[in-house]
């Protein structure tokens, strides 16, 4: 197992502490924030391979944060929690960029793997992205 | 009931199942029966009473005009009659000495001449002044009988003419006489004295007969008849009719004869005489027309009345019927929004509730889960307080569902009817309790404005809970997010709290203010039955208190409910 780097956002703090624990025992690095502000500031800070949100929070809720997070970097790939998943907020998350939607609790064999694949689309992105600059500049200098 | 009694808009305290009760619509049948009827009927009645009475005065001026005209002309024959026979006398005392009149043969020849010229004359007679009939002229034998004491010859003497009633005298043949006295020179007097044969007058009185039914007779002042009478007999007997009221005008009454017969009589007396002259018609002859007019009338009012009756009776029912029936339909329609406002106010508070235990179950499960995970990840057995730890951390989170469902379970019970002490600041934190992570979420601010004394009341807790619900959700509702809401609760009067839900909302226009309570009035299309605040204003209503609403578009609304301290009186 890679040492993915993971940003867990959840106003439960019982919730954030227990499940950061648990994912770290599987080898994932985790950072926890509290609220959808103090993850935007982690995010500009940190390269996270994956973010898992929750939808309901005080003050910025998920998708609200969802929304500041891609603006910051369209790449990052953020999995929403949710308490109670409607379609209609499941639509609007997945058109708004999100990688995912798991309703809570969790299973968590299945969140790892949905992590895993995150972080999997994140490199291949980043992958995608460094060979169209080498090949943006092998074009510019005429090979 | 009336149809006053209704439920309006505006007035949604409606209890629709006492109005659907057989008592009510039967009141509004007669009511409806009745008026209807009166309305219908008395105009009609009117209308007959006027036209009977006027047709009746046509139909008896008709009647009496002529036999008025009839009895006056009569009058007038036979008191020319009499007077022309006095005329005679009163010429012949004048013309005539007294000595002379002594002499037989000139009276017989007087007695001639004047039947000749009159008519009627039977026999002349002179009397002097000691009542002796001295000269005689007829077919009899009457020189020197006295007639002294006789009434008639007292009243010749005394009044100068005279007129007798009909007799019959030593001639045994209806008569009457007629009389004058006259003054000599030498102081004395005498009396010439003339019969007079009934039978002329006789002719006379039947003349005025002019219908076969019709009759004509005379009468003394003793009611005895003075000419035959078709009706009533012959001259001198008792005529069977009441006295008659004296009067020389000719009069018209309505009476029933001696016979038990309704006739019409016309009477009229003649002058210087005994004598009232009579004419009698049978009414059923004379108002036949108006008998079969009034029969006419009263049928055509006796039929008038039963249709309008029938009609206005199965119009009534009908009506009433169908009132009924749309009633009832309301009743049912309102039930059916009842229950199932109830039951998306279940919904609602559900959904509420599922959110809420869900976070502590996903605690739970991840402290479960890493309990798990130290157990089976560590070779050691970890450290025992950080199991304390987790388990502690489960049985609070266990504890958090709990008090959840138990809050829900409490509201549920509520839903019967039932009276207790309630604190009215502990049952509004207990019903926002339900929408406290909704606020946390949206940023809504709440705030409380208790008094220090508990305001406490006896109601029933399940209908209370359930307005406030409501006026709650209604606010949340009215409120952007980081919107602000004021929940609080002062003393009204002496007898009562009032709690009001203040919020800093969109507002309610005006022309929906007055609407608000009204059932299915909503202005969330689609998205509500318009149910909410109809039934909160009917269970506010049913607790003995009312319900206040102030608003101003786009500065927010107060919702007041004042309920009383004491249980509201059934």
């Amino acid at each position: 197992m890679s040492d993915y780097k993971v940003l867990l956002v959840d106003d439960e703090k019982d919730f954030v502490e227990v499940l950061a624990e648990r994912l770290e025992a599987r080898g994932l690095h985790v950072d926890t924030a509290l609220t959808g502000l103090s993850a935007i500031v982690k995010a500009e800070e940190t390269r996270y391979d994956a973010i898992l949100l929750d939808m309901a929070m005080p003050g910025m809720d998920g998708i609200e944060t969802l929304e500041r997070l891609l603006e910051l970097n369209p790449d990052l790939q953020v999995i929403l929690l949710t308490g109670r998943a409607t379609l209609s907020q499941a639509a609007a998350a997945i058109k708004l960029g999100a990688l995912d939607l798991l309703e809570k609790p969790a299973d968590i064999t299945t969140l790892v793997r949905k992590i895993e694949d995150a972080a999997k689309k994140r490199w291949s992105l980043e992958d995608q992205h460094i060979e169209e600059k080498v090949a943006d500049i092998l074009r510019k200098k005429g090979w | 009931m009336s149809l006053e009694d209704l439920p309006s808009p505006g007035a949604p305290e409606r209890d629709l199942d006492s109005l659907i009760s057989q008592g009510r619509y039967r009141r509004l049948f007669l009511t409806v029966l009745i008026a209807v009827s009166v309305v219908a009927v008395v105009p009609l009645l009117i209308m007959t009473g006027v036209n009977y009475y006027q047709y009746r005065q046509a139909f008896r001026s008709e009647v009496s005009r002529p036999m008025v005209g009839l009895a006056t002309s009569g009058k007038q024959g036979l008191e020319s009659f009499l007077d022309e026979r006095l005329s005679a006398l009163e010429l012949v005392v004048r013309e005539c000495t007294y000595e002379e009149l002594q002499d037989p043969v000139r009276l017989g020849r007087l007695l001639v001449n004047m039947k000749q010229a009159f008519g009627g004359f039977v026999d002349f007679g002179v009397l002097d002044d000691k009542g002796v009939q001295i000269t005689y002229a007829g077919p009899f034998e009457l020189e020197g009988r006295s007639y002294e004491s006789a009434p008639w010859y007292r009243q010749v003497a005394q009044h100068g003419t005279y007129v007798s009633d009909v007799f019959m005298g030593y001639r045994n043949a209806p008569h009457f006489v007629v009389a004058v006295e006259h003054d000599t020179d030498t102081g004395h007097f005498f009396v010439l004295r003339a019969t007079i044969d009934s039978e002329v007058i006789n002719r006379l009185v039947a003349s005025l007969v002019t219908q076969p039914s019709a009759d004509a007779f005379l009468v003394n002042q003793d009611g005895i008849l003075q000419t035959p009478s078709r009706r009533y007999g012959a001259a001198l007997d008792s005529a069977p009719l009441p006295r008659l009221a004296a009067g020389s005008q000719a009069t018209l009454s309505e009476i029933t004869d001696g016979r038990g017969e309704d006739v019409i009589v016309s009477h009229a007396q003649i002058e210087h005489s005994p004598f009232t002259l009579v004419l009698v018609s049978p009414q059923g002859e004379l108002l036949a027309g108006w008998i079969t007019l009034r029969r006419n009338l009263l049928i055509f009012l006796g039929v008038s009345v039963v249709l309008i009756l029938a009609v206005v009776s199965v119009g009534a029912r009908h009506m009433v019927n169908r009132y009924r029936e749309a009633d009832m339909l309301r009743a049912t329609a309102y039930h059916k929004m009842e229950y199932t406002n109830k039951m998306a106010a279940l919904g609602r508070l559900s959904a509420g509730v599922a959110h809420e235990i869900n976070n502590p179950i996903s605690i739970i499960n991840e402290k479960a889960g890493l309990l798990k995970d130290l157990l089976l990840m560590s070779r050691e057995m970890p450290p025992r307080d950080k199991l304390t730890e987790l388990v502690d951390s489960v049985l609070r989170s266990a504890d958090r569902c709990g008090s959840i469902t138990h809050r829900l379970l409490g509201f549920a019970k509520h839903m019967e009817v039932r009276r207790e002490t309630i604190d009215l600041d502990s049952l509004l934190i207990d019903v926002l309790g339900f929408l406290e992570k909704e606020a946390a979420y949206r940023n809504i601010e709440v705030t409380f404005a208790f008094p220090e004394t508990p305001p406490r009341i006896v109601s029933d807790r399940g209908q209370l809970q359930q307005v406030f619900l409501n006026i709650i959700n209604n606010a949340f509702a009215a409120v952007d997010d980081h919107g602000r809401i004021e929940i609080g609760v002062r003393e009204a009067d002496g007898e009562r709290w009032a709690a009001w839900i203040e919020d800093n909302g969109v507002g309610i226009a005006e022309e929906h203010l007055a609407h608000i309570f009204d059932p299915f009035f909503t202005t969330k299309k689609g998205a509500g039955t318009g149910l909410g605040l109809s039934i909160t204003y009917g269970i506010v209503q049913k607790l003995g208190g009312e319900i206040a609403v102030q608003s101003t578009v786009g500065e927010g609304t107060r919702f007041t409910v004042t309920l009383p301290k004491g249980p509201a009186e059934e």
